[in-house]
């Protein structure tokens, strides 16, 4: 069923009947040429292009819970591509890209707004790493933007730029980078995936890996044994979980990171702004509310929830730049657990056992990277070979040192 | 959180710096036989449990003891808290 | 104005009157109301409008979890949105405005959506505006948001103050009904330190809304007698207008105490809102249950309310919303309120779905009936009724109560991600899984009778505090057991809400059903049931019974959604608390600041701390002039700069020479007292960590210095190695970084200042480079000297005790008057490190190697240092490794950008090209041209290369030729004169 504004009228003249579940419900089958583990975004993006990319028909998607459950329903929806190191900037400008042709490739709006993300800047050396990010962004063919103080005050008005402990000097920009509203992305994906016949089943859990000889021949789920071809697992928040049911020791952590919304709100913030002399960053929705975010609470954790103390961080962040939204009230705080590599980047290739595929590590960037991420895993699923925009995000590289440390803090997840 | 410091007693997390998993303490001998990929497993890879996990913290803003806490990755309850020296002296680290 | 709805008793006290405004129009209410109540007293119904179909809005409720009477409170930069009318004290001069509509309150244009509510339903939006693609951002996005959101900030800076603290305690109470009151007098009288905080003003609960007695008093009379004992006793610390928002690990608690917000002109030093830590040992639930509504057609006009609250109005406010009421009720809590309403004169109709129920009252009941519908377009005006027998019957009235059950609030018990559990007998959900700690009792337990609740706090306190002895005696009161039938919804075709504030419908929840979304998470998700500024305290069980009935389901099966942090929304303000302005972070002022000051020196952040950055002088142009002197006075005499921001750790014990073999990458162990030499640490990964130096003063004591960005981790780190790694070395550590005031006197007079104020020889023979040791100044002061230059030129620095800073600085300036010392900032450090070649953190960027930086043989493969192994991966060294270069612009005019990316001369410029980047650049006034450090793949075999630096960003392309990053002296013999 193709969705247009048209049909929802003719849906609401003829007392919405005509409308069918946004994706099926099958039992799964026997074998399937390709299962992939996780039900999130990048799950869900991988077998919507395994489907209409690689015409891959025998697909399936498990997922333990409910479809978009784990951490693309519970994010700060931004997008961007604004990376410093070639390992990581192509592959996020590829995602952009797909981002800026989602709503026709899957004909469902996400709602992807390219309102513009801002990092402020504080200092003179902040400014010169910002610089060769900037840079970096447009040798990429991203773009950036370096805006003084001046343009930015025009754009956001009510910045603190009179009493502030760390004064704004500027900002790089990506104009290009914004907003998607998050869940829609999960159920486009599964809506397009489906309707290209890749069966997706729910409450179903992985209890173990068939593995003979060193071949995985399948995953023993809750509702019994399902062959495969392949397996591809995307389970971030969960890699170390279901890895170990292969025997498997990633160089991942789980961490828990908190996001907030506010209330409800008449339209303040034009884009996404992130502080760069604190822990905040912030955008309003479509909705209304404002939601941000900051720090991981910072010890290894699986709860889904966080402390006070990094609360009150990321809020006195946010009246150190925003003195104006001291009136505004959180209304709903959560955590998301996150797959918190070693060295801040992802992993998208081959175990060591043969039929065992790994999407995973995405720290707290997940989002932003779903289209590209399900694009160059579906890419290493179908054809077995890396995607060109991912080929730094090898498993080995830890092993042999080819590290994409955007950061620069080392083996130390949570300072990623 | 509360850590009850085995010196100090109870002491707000945030007092706290996080390190990670307290296999850290287990560095490998650099003139073992497969000292590079011991240390590749040292530094890189982790059990991660969904569980009772031991991990560091350090007193940072209080007596600059390393600690080892038993902690509970699902709950975050802690049911035990030592000392770090004792513990790596306990697993045979001396000098 | 006459408040033509205020009816006899209640909790107002008339003797004091309070004038206020609504939309510009003028009131008056009583002490004791709220916002709403007040309202309501005059008549007002009307107070806001929904969220979706902009549909006129009254109070649904008397408390916390009201969804619709949501208004824009105080004006100017105290505007704040959303606050609900029902929990906003009245004041007097209090002004308030609606908001969320266009136009008038009365006439919102917008509600032209409720017209098209037939092509707004849930979700609709994901299926269109997605033709013409550009049309999305600039046209419909815009239109939705700018119709989205609630209330309006009012842009301007919070003017308020807010406040944080600590508490602790045995027990802490949350909610101050019977429950919450009995759990904290028997824990009070046992010796206990106990908190008891209730959002509410008045504490009492709903004690305050009924006609209940306990024991021979009013229920209300019970409650403040209570109170009263409890404020009588020195361990029990009573916090009404205190909103317990969240039950964190370990039994820390966060609260929200409202100090002024219940007042005109805020008491004098007094923050706005204190958030509290609370610290407690155990805890009780107490926070009661919520009445939740029941859907049908229109049932979300002004005027139709939960029965409990037109019974907290007329009861404790002294308001009838209107003398002709009916009650629509499922249970027999609802024959309370109409008893209690029929009781202050108002005229009673029951409505019970329920076949078998008495009709045989003061009022009337029509048994077996069923609500199906309302007219009123402002405000309900008729109620439309189908009797047992299928007759339909309209009713006018402008009171309409409903009552389809109670929900123990369990939001808190659910905080740490505790699953409640479904009571049949209740139809509710009630707690299970509690976070360590606490107890739930009364109503919020499920205990839903007034002797229930005094028991079950009684015993919960008795059991939190492990107390001995029998329950104390519990005086009389009301026990009914709970009757109830489950009734969710009146099925029918007209629009019946669930959540009345995002104008969910039981279509949408028929919708969603339909389409596949009927996991709990993706009702919500999809049609936003529950997900309005109440959270949907008032809707979630009615979306939930109805996506049960759907599915086939019991309503447990198709699960709960989970209740998150805070229990009610927070202003953002208290949650910052005073951390904010200049008093975000703390501020770290060095020994020489008072006098920096005093010399007009412009100062700059570097982390927590403030440093002189330069010193303009009269006459300067621009902060370049500055700098260009600073630098060319120190190269040509002598200069000073504090340094004392450098990490310092304090090495000793017999195994500290071994210590530091292990932490830094070169030896150490075999350099001699009264010697400094330069050392390299790599983090484990084998990444350059930081750089320093480290100074033998004896055979077993050695000062190590950090850069000032990693003072922290860097000791942070040697603590790891120390108590981790080699946990019997004779070894300690301690961070001097505070205790030394420490300054660079650096250039070819350097000496000669010093001279004046060291007590020994610090001739070269006798103090050579890179020479340190314990000496005395000025007769006989402690300090240390080192000959060590980051500046490249024959320099020294010099540590006194901190007290001793500021009197050494004027002293060394006093010293160096006949050789022009000049005092220089952080710039002009910054150009003759560049000059020199030396690395700093834009250098040591966490990603560079030993070798990247030049120093690869450093890296001692005799020894074990951290670090060590892991170097030597391959692919951190691989041929084409980036190494640290020069670089200088061919026409020696240009300026070269730091953070441009270096290009081979000819060719396309793009990432596949890219040959390295620069890090640091300046303009050195000694060579008279700009210079830059920066990395460059093979770069140690590239040196006379040309090449372009690019940097798009800023627009600009420079040909420059690589060269030794050693600008200046790259000899060395400045150093050593």
């Amino acid at each position: 069923m193709r969705y247009s504004g048209f049909r929802v009228i003719k849906e609401a003249l003829t007392g919405h009947k005509g409308w069918k579940p946004v994706w099926r419900d099958p039992e799964p089958a026997s074998h399937y040429d390709i299962v992939i583990v996780g039900g999130g975004g990048h799950g869900l993006a991988t077998a919507h292009y395994l489907a209409k990319e690689f015409g891959q028909a025998r697909v399936a998607v498990i997922e333990k819970g409910w479809i978009g459950g784990g951490n693309v329903g519970r994010n700060t929806t931004i997008i961007r591509s604004n990376y410093l190191l070639d390992g990581n900037e192509p592959f996020y400008e590829f995602s952009l890209k797909l981002w800026e042709g989602l709503e026709q490739d899957l004909n469902y709006n996400a709602m992807v707004s390219q309102r513009g993300i801002l990092n402020l800047i504080h200092s003179d050396g902040q400014r010169d790493a910002f610089i060769r990010r900037g840079n970096a962004m447009i040798l990429n063919g991203a773009d950036a933007d370096l805006m003084t103080t001046e343009a930015i005050k025009k754009k956001y008005p009510f910045l603190n730029t009179s009493d502030a402990r760390f004064p704004i000097q500027g900002g790089l920009a990506q104009h290009r980078g914004g907003t998607v509203r998050h869940d829609a992305v999960a159920w486009g994906y599964a809506r397009s995936a489906d309707s290209h016949g890749v069966d997706i089943i729910q409450n179903c859990e992985v209890t173990g890996f068939r593995i003979e000889n060193g071949v995985c021949k399948g995953v023993e789920t809750s509702r019994g044994f399902i062959g495969a071809g392949k397996v591809g697992c995307a389970v971030a928040g969960s890699s170390g979980r279901l890895l170990s049911l292969a025997n498997m020791r990633l160089p991942i952590e789980s961490h828990v990171l908190q996001a907030f919304v506010t209330e409800g709100l008449k339209p303040v913030l034009p884009g996404v702004i992130t502080f760069g002399a604190g822990h905040f960053y912030c955008s309003q929705s479509d909705k209304g509310g404002l939601v941000f975010g900051g720090n991981l609470d910072g010890y290894n954790s699986y709860a889904q929830r966080g402390n006070l103390p990094v609360v009150e961080d990321v809020c006195e962040g946010a009246m150190a730049i925003l003195p104006m939204l001291g009136r505004a009230r959180i209304l709903r705080m959560w955590g998301g657990v996150m797959d918190m590599s070693m060295d801040g980047s992802p992993i998208i290739d081959r175990t060591h056992i043969d039929g065992l595929y790994f999407n995973g590590g995405w720290c707290y960037g997940g989002f932003k990277a779903t289209p590209a991420s399900g694009f160059a895993f579906a890419h290493l699923l179908a054809r077995d070979t890396l995607h060109p925009t991912a080929t730094a995000y090898r498993l080995d590289r830890f092993r042999k040192g080819y590290l994409i440390d955007e950061k620069g803090v080392g083996n130390q997840p949570n300072l990623h | 959180m509360i850590i009850d410091h085995p010196l100090l007693g109870p002491r707000d997390s945030s007092e706290f710096t996080y390190l990670g998993d307290a296999s850290l303490i287990d560095r490998p001998d650099p003139a073992g036989e497969d000292a590079s990929s011991d240390f590749y497993d040292y530094a890189y890879l982790r059990d991660n449990p969904a569980g009772w996990h031991k991990e560091l913290w350090f007193h940072e803003a209080g007596d600059r003891s390393w600690l080892v806490v038993t902690r509970n990755t699902v709950t975050h309850e802690i049911s035990k808290v030592e000392l770090a020296s004792d513990v790596a002296r306990a697993q045979g680290r001396s000098k | 104005m006459s408040q033509k709805n205020r009816i006899e008793g209640g909790q107002i006290n008339r003797d004091k009157v309070l004038n206020f405004t609504f939309d510009g129009k003028r009131y008056s209410g009583n002490a004791g109301d709220t916002l709403a109540s007040a309202l309501l007293a005059n008549g007002v119904r009307l107070m806001g409008r929904s969220f979706k179909y902009h549909r006129p809005r009254g109070p649904l409720t008397a408390g916390s979890e009201e969804p619709n009477a949501l208004v824009q409170l105080r004006s100017g930069a105290l505007q704040e949105p959303n606050t609900r009318a029902t929990t906003a004290e009245l004041f007097d001069g209090l002004s308030a405005t609606s908001q969320n509509r266009l136009g008038t309150l009365s006439f919102d244009l917008l509600a032209v959506n409720d017209r098209l509510s037939n092509f707004l339903t849930a979700g609709f939006y994901y299926k269109t505006f997605m033709w013409p693609k550009a049309f999305w951002e600039k046209l419909y996005e815009p239109v939705i948001r700018r119709a989205a959101g609630l209330g309006s900030l009012s842009l301007k800076d919070d003017p308020d103050v807010y406040d944080k603290g600590f508490l602790h305690c045995d027990l802490l109470v949350v909610g101050a009904g019977p429950a919450g009151l009995m759990a904290a007098l028997t824990a009070a009288r046992s010796g206990a330190d106990v908190i008891l905080a209730d959002e509410d003003f008045a504490m009492g609960g709903r004690l305050n809304s009924e006609t209940l007695t306990i024991g021979n008093e009013a229920g209300a009379d019970w409650a403040a007698a209570t109170v009263a004992e409890l404020a009588s006793l020195p361990n029990v610390r009573l916090m009404p207008r205190t909103t317990v928002i969240g039950a964190f690990d370990h039994g820390i608690y966060g609260a929200v105490e409202r100090m002024n917000d219940h007042l005109a002109v805020p008491q004098s030093g007094k923050p706005r809102q204190i958030l509290w830590r609370i610290y407690t040992k155990k805890a009780v639930l107490a926070a009661g249950a919520i009445e939740r509504p029941i859907a049908f057609a229109n049932n979300d006009r002004p005027g139709v309310m939960t029965a409990s609250a037109l019974r907290s109005y007329a009861n404790r406010f002294g308001v009838a919303v209107d003398r002709r009421a009916v009650i629509f009720t499922n249970n027999d809590d609802g024959y309370r309120s109409a008893a209690d309403l029929h009781a202050k004169g108002i005229r009673v109709t029951v409505v019970d779905p329920r076949a078998d129920v008495s009709v045989l009252k003061d009022y009337e009941v029509l048994s077996g009936a069923q609500v199906i519908d309302t007219m009123g377009r402002l405000g309900l005006t008729f109620v439309k009724i189908r009797l047992a027998d299928g007759e339909e019957r309209t009713i006018e009235c402008g009171a309409l109560g409903v009552s389809g059950g109670w929900n123990p609030n369990v939001h808190l018990t659910c905080h740490q991600r505790g699953r409640p559990r479904w009571d049949d007998g209740l139809a509710a959900f009630v707690p299970a899984d509690l976070p360590a700690g606490m107890r739930v009792a009364g109503a919020a337990a499920g205990d839903l009778s007034t002797a229930g609740a005094l028991a079950g706090g009684a015993r919960a306190a008795q059991e939190a505090l492990e107390l001995d002895g029998a329950m104390p005696p519990l005086p009389e009161a009301e026990d009914a057991p709970v009757n109830i039938t489950p009734f969710w919804y009146v099925k029918g075709d007209g629009r019946a809400w669930l959540d009345q504030q995002n104008d969910v419908t039981v279509k949408d929840v028929r919708l969603s059903h339909q389409e596949g979304f009927r996991s709990v998470e993706h009702l919500k998700r999809y049609t936003t049931l529950g997900m309005a500024t109440d959270q949907g305290k008032t809707a979630n069980m009615g979306g939930l019974a109805v996506m049960a009935e759907l599915a086939g389901k019991a309503i447990p099966e198709v699960g709960t959604t989970i209740f998150r942090p805070p229990y009610t929304p927070v202003a953002i303000g208290a949650l910052a608390g005073r951390h904010r302005g200049t008093e975000f972070h703390p501020t770290r002022l060095t020994p020489s600041h008072v006098w920096a000051k005093e010399q007009g020196a412009v100062f700059v952040e570097v982390g927590n701390w403030m440093r002189a950055q330069y010193f303009p002088r009269s006459g300067e142009e621009n902060w370049l002039d500055t700098v260009n002197r600073e630098v060319l006075a120190t190269r040509n005499s002598v200069g000073v700069c504090d340094v004392t921001t450098l990490g310092k750790v304090d090495v000793q014990g017999a195994d500290a020479a071994d210590f530091l073999n292990m932490i830094y990458c070169n030896g150490f162990a075999k350099l001699a007292v009264g010697k400094v030499r330069y050392g390299l640490m790599l983090r484990e990964d084998g990444i350059a960590l930081d750089d320093g130096t480290a100074a033998r003063l004896a055979e077993d004591h050695f000062v190590v210095t950090t850069t000032t960005a990693n003072a922290l981790p860097v000791y942070r780190h040697m603590e790891f190695v120390r108590q981790c790694l080699v946990p019997d070395m004779d070894v300690q550590l301690i961070s001097t970084t505070e205790a030394w005031a420490q300054y660079a006197v650096a250039g070819p007079n350097a000496r000669r200042v010093l001279e004046q104020i060291v007590d020994q020889d610090i001739s070269n023979d006798a103090f050579p480079f890179m020479a340190c040791g314990n000496v005395t100044i000025c007769g006989g002061l402690r300090a240390r000297l080192f000959r060590i230059s980051f500046s490249g030129e024959l320099a020294y620095e010099i540590a006194v005790p901190t007290a001793y800073g500021d009197a050494l600085m004027r002293r060394i300036m006093e010293a160096g008057a006949a050789f022009d010392i000049t005092p220089y900032g952080t710039e002009a450090l910054g150009v003759m490190r560049i000059e020199k070649g030396h690395a700093t953190g834009n250098e040591l960027n966490g990603t560079t190697t030993a070798a990247n930086l030049g120093m690869g043989r450093m890296v001692s493969t005799k020894k074990d240092s951290i670090g060590a192994v892991l170097s030597r991966r391959e692919g951190l060294n691989t041929e084409t490794d980036l190494r640290a270069v020069g670089v200088k612009p061919v026409d020696s005019v240009q300026r070269v950008p730091a953070g441009a990316h270096l290009m081979a001369l000819e060719g396309p410029v793009d990432a596949t090209r890219d040959q390295g980047y620069l890090t640091s650049a300046c303009y050195s006034p000694n060579l008279g041209h700009h210079i830059a450090l920066g990395f460059l793949k093979d770069g140690a075999n590239r040196l006379g290369e040309t090449m372009r630096v690019v940097s798009p960003l800023t627009d600009e392309v420079v040909t420059v030729e690589i060269c030794s990053p050693h600008f200046i002296d790259p000899e060395g013999e400045r150093l050593r004169a």
